[in-house]
């Protein structure tokens, strides 16, 4: 066990555990950041992902000890600001969510791709997104969510 | 549980690497897959880790000139997306390297983990062959520099020693006027090469002058013959397609794959020798 820090949405936070806990755990159990899902567990699906300083990583690959130090975003960082409602908007009207368990992992690439380029065509999000799966939508309501994130958001990003 | 160790700087990891020999652990990405527990359990690694995918003196991408050539060296531990994104990477390396799984598992895999992970089916390490990458080693007071043919000695196996670190890659960086890298996958994102081609080459005054055709997954190594490579430098475009029936028949010898979850050996055989037929009379059309 070891006391390890790290910053999770913009608060620094102090875990006591050990470091080859998973980043993925560590946020469900200790921090209660169940906006996280565990889908496969092997950085497959997308379910987990996270932003560890500024780009997309799957938080079920990732040790503890390999974060600390780290500034980690999850959709509950997320959630409640301009981009992040616009996206939780857009993903509404585009019908991109169902059963919703893949949605946190959704939003999170799609503020990832936002971030680096806020115009991005049909191929540049299918490729942002190519590591989430989705069980229920067939993906095009999703492409579909993101597009119209990026029409209504281009002055938030 | 075993320990771990997360080191404040290079001069302090080679320190631990030789004083206890833990496991380095970059991205993560092989290893925590290979040692996954349940759900909510801590993975079962098998001996002490040393995280290394923090340590900032690692992290760059820069070119070297000495003499007249020029050399691409990537730092231990640039990320997959730091490769992809560099504009200096030969566009064989950049195509393999983004045919690696999908955004989030690129910025946290490292290029030095997908190369020590030594899978033969690694994506990476079919275009380092071609491109003649030598891997540059360290331990505590000592360093060496190894071409990637020798540094890979088979599956999961290398010739790094348990006090040693991968410290960076370095890829010359030579003139090729036709390229290719080719990954064969059941689906475009996450999945592994069932097999891969690469091929670079270059002519000069209308003759070949360098050339190197690599084969993933269809051994247990990456497949490069530099032997019958030999043999095609010197041939103009047209001598070149007419030996290309030949050339397939050669290749047919050293590619030997076998059957496993992803392909069959039939199919991976065949697919390999079209790629090259298709890279050859690509490349016999330039002169
Ligand atoms: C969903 C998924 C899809 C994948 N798809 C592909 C694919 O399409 N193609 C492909 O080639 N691979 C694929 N991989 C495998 C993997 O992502 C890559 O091999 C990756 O580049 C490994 O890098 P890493 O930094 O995560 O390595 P780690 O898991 O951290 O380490 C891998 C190995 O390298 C060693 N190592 C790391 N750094 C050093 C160092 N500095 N010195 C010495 N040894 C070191 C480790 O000890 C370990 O043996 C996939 C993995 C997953 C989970
Ligand atoms: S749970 Fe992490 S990628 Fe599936
Ligand atoms: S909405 Fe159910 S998995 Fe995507």
């Amino acid at each position: 066990m070891k006391e390890i820090k790290f910053i999770l949405n913009g608060k620094e936070v102090s875990v006591e555990a050990d470091p080859l806990k998973r980043l993925l755990d560590v946020l469900r159990e200790d921090e209660k950041m169940t906006g996280v899902k565990e889908g496969c567990g092997e950085g497959e699906c997308g379910a987990c992902a996270v932003l560890k300083d500024g780009v997309l990583v799957n938080s079920c690959m990732i040790p503890l000890g390999a974060a600390e130090g780290s500034e980690i975003v999850t959709p509950e960082g997320i959630r409640e600001t301009d981009k992040g409602k616009c996206i939780i908007d857009a993903f509404g009207d585009a019908g991109a969510v169902q059963c919703g368990f893949c949605t946190p992992g959704m939003m999170m690439a799609t503020e990832a791709l936002l971030t680096i380029n806020n115009k991005p065509n049909e191929s540049e999000i299918r490729e942002a997104l190519s590591g989430n799966l989705c069980r229920c939508t067939g993906y095009d309501l999703i492409v579909k969510g993101v597009q119209i994130a990026s029409e209504r958001g281009k002055d938030l990003w | 549980m075993v320990d771990s160790y997360r080191p404040k700087d290079l001069k302090d990891a080679l320190s631990i690497r030789a004083e206890y020999n833990p496991q380095p652990l970059a991205g993560g990405t092989d290893l925590m897959v290979r040692y996954q527990s349940w759900s909510g359990t801590l993975p079962l690694f098998t001996k002490s880790v040393m995280f290394v995918g923090h340590l900032k003196e690692m992290k760059y991408i820069k070119k070297e000139a000495k003499d007249k050539t020029v050399t691409l060296v990537i730092g231990g531990t640039a990320t997959l997306t730091d490769v992809a994104n560099n504009p200096d990477t030969p566009e064989v390396l950049k195509k393999a390297v983004l045919s690696i799984a999908a955004p989030a598992l690129r910025n946290n895999a490292t290029l030095t983990g997908n190369i020590c992970n030594a899978s033969p089916a690694g994506d990476s390490i079919c275009a380092l062959y071609a491109l003649d990458a030598v891997i540059v080693i360290e331990k505590n007071g000592g360093s060496r520099e190894v071409p990637i043919m020798e540094f890979i000695t088979g599956p999961g196996r290398t010739v790094l020693g348990s006090d040693e670190l991968v410290t960076a890659i370095k890829i010359p960086l030579k003139a090729s006027s036709v390229n290719d890298f080719t990954k064969v996958g059941t689906r475009r994102a996450n999945a592994l090469s069932k097999l891969s081609f690469t091929g670079v080459a270059d002519y000069k005054n209308g003759r070949i002058d360098s050339i190197a055709l690599t084969f993933g997954a269809v051994g247990p190594t990456v497949v490069r013959s530099v032997e019958l490579e030999k043999k095609l430098i010197g041939l103009s475009g047209s001598e070149l397609k007419a030996r290309i029936p030949k050339v397939i028949d050669d290749y047919s010898t050293v590619i030997v794959p076998i059957d496993d979850q992803r392909s069959t050996a039939v199919y991976r055989k065949k697919v390999a020798l079209n790629l090259l037929e298709k890279y050859l009379k690509e490349l016999s059309s330039h002169e």
